[in-house]
């Protein structure tokens, strides 16, 4: 292992770091553009130049590996004397539109403007131009003009996806970022490009001119957009609610995760996922049924009627559809409530209408979050035979937890026949539905940004995710709400946090053992003889043809 | 001076361009000599002759190839860069058009020497006529058993970027990408062309090997300099009254290589000479009195460079000539490196702007800082020999700058 000394420190790191990464592990930053961990070194932008002791100039630290006895400085005046010019020549033909671009704020021309430049401009000639508002797939738009050419975006669909839409065409300060012909800029990763673009050439058609960067708060969160549970940040507008039509999610954001995510998320995940929590058709408070209206109710009266329906027609008679969707901690508030009112008919496989595929990269085909969590905590019964009990009027009440049965893949006429003969149909989850209209109780829950908890992906790995926002209305978590049934029952909830139902998980299933929330962490925790299989390798990875870099 | 014409031995022979025509000259000896030899014992006489590179970096050839690495068990490549396109130069045109089987015998023996079954050859888009000339010989190679029985060749044809002469925008060329210079490490002799060991060579040099092995090391050596074997083709172009290539002695003077191709035309009086391809900074008629070489023009402040020696009478305007070539430099610009792909088009703007009459007080001192700030932090050469003239020609020739800026 090489040791080396960065601005007079010591470090030791593993053969093949590069400069900037073992200067990173000092906290030292060393500023550059087109460099990306994950992507091959392109070496184009020249910013991340260090003094190297015994070479006569200096040097990019992206394409230079840490050797043994290197001896590197980045701050000579050397150093920052050409980082000021570089900056100069990245901005020169830059329209410097900062007000009107959705970067500002995050945007790494700003940024090292402000830490590397402040020479004075001189440049007073006409600036290029390049096409502007350039539509490159259903999510992501190019501003040519802002462009720096770093070429991250081509190297990630060269090297991640595979699926090469984009290129860096012309010469000179003509070369423009643009589709191949024919192309545009469709797989399931294209959000992805705006993540790495450092400046504000590529934006996200869904957030663009939504909401300024600086009125956002994140919240360290996990993708429920399907098995895998990509590591994302969810970032939020509480500061001005009169952005963004009132959404209050403004977008989510991959978060760093090596044995899960890598740098990425998918699109499906991305755009499709954050959409319910400003849904119009949340359901913002408890709903009872006065004839054939649904009515709004308080939360004690909806809790009570709830628990009257479990306690008073026997185990038999009772059964309950729970979801993958809920976290751990639901699912073990569930388990407890059903244990005190001795329900045993219990399951959550709700077929699909139709089945979703997953892809060659991350999103898996079962696109619920929790499948393991609900299997590993005992809930996964025959959902068929309830359905069956249901319709041959064995069961008084049904308590659904966020399905909508009437678009489920069973047959539409059985489902009715189903819902019609329950004479208590109990509805839990956030969005209004076919099926939570024909319910008798309707318990609005929380959405998965406005809570915490955790969530257990396919492998194995519990995952924890952070409340970014208040709940809507008087929604409650499903664990909250489910300890208020069990009070009801007579029984005693864990505590007050969802913390105390994991703790509660802990204690009482085997899998989870020995886990909490400190434990599980950032990074996430295998269940017990779960094995990691780590980040998939993408798909640009996967055969090396040509292994010319 | 004149000397016994070597490389272009052939040019008056149009039946050297054949097979037969070149055989009856001697070709193809120096090859079956090699044939004999070691590769080892091949490398150690091109180090031995002093033979550096003739397409612009002047590095010696025989410790280039012994950059490949030893016991390389895949395939090394042999590519030899017929991408002639510095300003100026027209020397590898008269090699692959009047004598092509030359170039075909010296990359048999450097194949042999480096231990590559497979060469390119990658000729300059617009050059139709060499490339035609070119690839019958080839053709006639193959046919004969030279080629195809140990060594294959395959001849590409370029689209017209001069960056594709820079050696790695022409392996990227090569293999099917964008030209674009690649970062080193890894050196093309250690990673090159499709990720293996590749030699890239100028024809000029090339065919300078068959000489080397034919009469010896170091009859080659002592042609020439202490550091710098054998003769070179200078593209003598511009104002002198008999343009053309001319083999001489690296050890000519540039005023005796200019009395050689007829001496200054127009006015008759000397103002300037690039002397070694546009990217060579500008030498003022009195700083001719040096020898062509590469170490005598680096003495001198310049470069040799492709040894392209553009002659400028007095009638000539160096600001519009540094036009032509900041406009030359801002549209070749590969666009890769931020410096070179901003300040070259910003530098022509301003020449621009000053030849139009419009320019102003600070615009010569910004050109010369640009020019500076951008100067050794790029991939590859390109933005340090577009430097040369922006700093030279301003530098030398400031008063006819300031002349054209309104007061």
């Amino acid at each position: 292992m090489p040791k080396l000394i960065i601005d007079d420190r010591e470090i030791e790191v593993e053969a093949g770091t590069n400069l900037i990464e073992a200067a990173r592990r000092l906290g030292i930053e060393i500023p550059h553009y087109c460099y990306h961990p994950a992507l091959s070194i392109a070496g184009q932008c020249r910013l991340c130049m260090v003094d190297i002791e015994k070479t006569p100039r200096p040097t990019i630290a992206c394409n230079t590996l840490a050797a043994d006895g290197m001896v590197v400085r980045t701050d000579t005046e050397r150093v920052r004397e050409t980082r000021r010019s570089i900056m100069e020549f990245h901005l020169i033909n830059h329209p410097l539109d900062c007000p009107v671009c959705d970067q500002a704020g995050e945007c790494w021309l700003q940024i090292y403007y402000m830490k590397h430049g402040l020479y004075d401009p001189r440049m007073v000639d006409e600036k290029v131009h390049k096409p502007k508002a350039v539509p490159l797939g259903p999510h992501v738009i190019l501003d040519a003009e802002r462009c720096i050419l770093c070429s991250r975006c081509v190297r990630f669909c060269d090297e991640i996806t595979d699926t090469g839409e984009l290129g860096i065409f012309n010469r000179g300060d003509h070369s423009e970022l643009a589709l191949f012909p024919g192309r545009d800029l469709t797989n399931n990763y294209s959000g992805n490009v705006v993540d790495i673009c450092p400046v504000g050439a590529l934006t996200d058609r869904d957030f663009r001119f939504q909401v300024r960067v600086w009125y956002l708060d994140t919240a360290r969160s996990v993708c429920p957009g399907c098995a895998r549970g990509c590591n994302i940040d969810v970032h939020v507008n509480r500061r001005r609610p009169h952005h963004a039509e009132g959404r209050r999610v403004a977008r989510l954001k991959p978060r760093f995760n090596p044995d899960v995510n890598a740098w990425w998320m998918c699109d499906v995940g991305r755009y499709d996922q954050h959409g319910v929590v400003d849904s119009p058709g949340r359901l913002p408070v408890p709903l009872g049924r006065a004839g054939a209206a649904q009515v709004e109710v308080g939360w004690e009266e909806a809790v009570a009627a709830v628990a009257d329906a479990l306690r008073a027609h026997g185990p038999e008679a009772v059964a309950v559809l729970a979801s993958p969707h809920m976290a751990n901690e639901d699912l073990m508030a569930l388990r407890v409530v059903l244990e005190r009112a001795g329900v045993r008919q219990v399951a959550f496989r709700v077929p699909p209408a139709a089945p979703a595929d997953g892809d060659d990269f991350l999103l898996r085909a079962d696109r619920t979050p929790n499948v393991r969590g609900a299997e590993l905590i005992g809930l996964d019964g025959d959902a068929a035979a309830i359905l069956a009990a249901a319709r041959a009027g064995r069961l008084r009440a049904l308590w659904v937890f966020d399905h909508d049965l009437t678009t489920a893949g069973w047959p539409a006429a059985e489902v009715a026949e189903a819902l019609g003969r329950v004479e208590t149909l109990i509805y839990a989850g956030a969005v209004a539905s076919a099926t939570s209209a024909r319910a008798r109780w309707v318990l609005p829950t929380a959405t998965w940004v406005e809570r915490e908890g955790t969530l257990t992906n396919f492998e194995g790995r519990v995952q924890r995710f952070r409340t970014a926002l208040e709940p809507l209305g008087r929604s409650l978590p499903a664990w909250e709400l489910l300890g208020r049934v069990l009070a009801a029952l007579g029984g005693t909830p864990p505590g007050p946090r969802a913390e105390h139902w994991f703790r509660a998980l802990a204690s009482a299933v085997p899998a989870f053992a020995g886990m909490t929330y400190r434990t599980v962490g950032d990074g996430g925790q295998m269940v017990a003889g779960a094995v990691p299989g780590g980040a998939p390798v993408p798909p640009g990875r996967r055969a090396v043809v040509g292994a010319a870099g | 001076m004149t000397t016994e014409p070597i490389l272009s031995r052939n040019f008056d022979r149009p039946a050297a361009r054949t097979l037969a025509g070149y055989r009856e000259t001697g070709g193809y000896g120096a090859w079956a000599r090699a044939q004999e030899m070691e590769p080892a014992a091949i490398l150690e006489a091109v180090k031995a002759s002093n033979l550096r590179g003739l397409g612009g970096a002047g590095f010696p050839t025989g410790m280039k190839w012994s950059f490949i690495p030893k016991g390389h068990a895949g395939p090394v490549y042999l590519v030899v860069n017929a991408d002639e396109g510095e300003p100026g130069t027209f020397k590898d045109r008269y090699l692959l058009e009047r004598d092509p089987h030359a170039l075909i015998e010296g990359m048999l023996i450097a194949a042999r020497a480096i231990r590559s079954a497979l060469g390119f050859v990658y000729i300059r888009g617009e050059y139709v006529q060499p490339w035609r000339v070119f690839d019958a010989a080839v053709r006639e190679a193959y046919d004969a058993g030279l080629l195809g029985r140990g060594l294959d060749v395959i001849v590409h044809r370029g689209a017209g970027a001069y960056i594709c002469g820079e050696e790695t925008g022409l392996i990227s060329s090569l293999e099917g990408k964008k030209g674009w210079p690649k970062v080193k490490p890894p050196f093309p002799a250690i990673k090159g062309a499709f990720g293996q060991p590749t030699i890239v060579n100028n024809v000029e040099t090339l065919c300078c090997v068959p000489h080397i092995v034919a009469r010896g090391a170091a009859w080659f050596a002592g042609l020439g300099t202490k550091t710098q074997g054998g003769t070179r083709m200078y593209s003598v172009s511009g104002r002198v009254r008999r343009p053309g290539v001319y083999e001489t002695s690296v050890s000519i003077t540039l005023r005796q290589l200019i009395e050689l191709a007829g001496g200054v035309a127009g006015t008759g009086r000397l103002k300037a000479v690039v002397p070694g391809g546009g990217s060579a900074p500008i030498l003022t008629a009195d700083e001719i009195d040096v020898t062509m070489d590469v170490d005598g023009l680096k003495a001198a402040g310049s470069m040799i460079g492709s040894a392209g020696v553009v002659v400028m009478d007095e009638s000539v305007s160096i600001p519009e000539a540094l036009l032509v070539l900041a406009r030359f430099y801002a549209h070749e610009s590969c666009g890769q490196c931020t410096p070179c792909r901003e300040s070259t088009g910003w530098i022509y703007r301003m020449v621009h702007r000053i030849v139009d009459g419009h320019g102003r007080k600070e615009d010569l001192d910004t050109i010369l800082d640009v020019a500076r700030r951008g100067a050794g932090t790029t991939i590859c050469a390109f933005y340090d020999g577009a430097v040369g003239p922006y700093i030279s020609y301003i530098e030398k020739f400031r008063a006819e700058f300031e002349a054209l800026i309104p007061k």
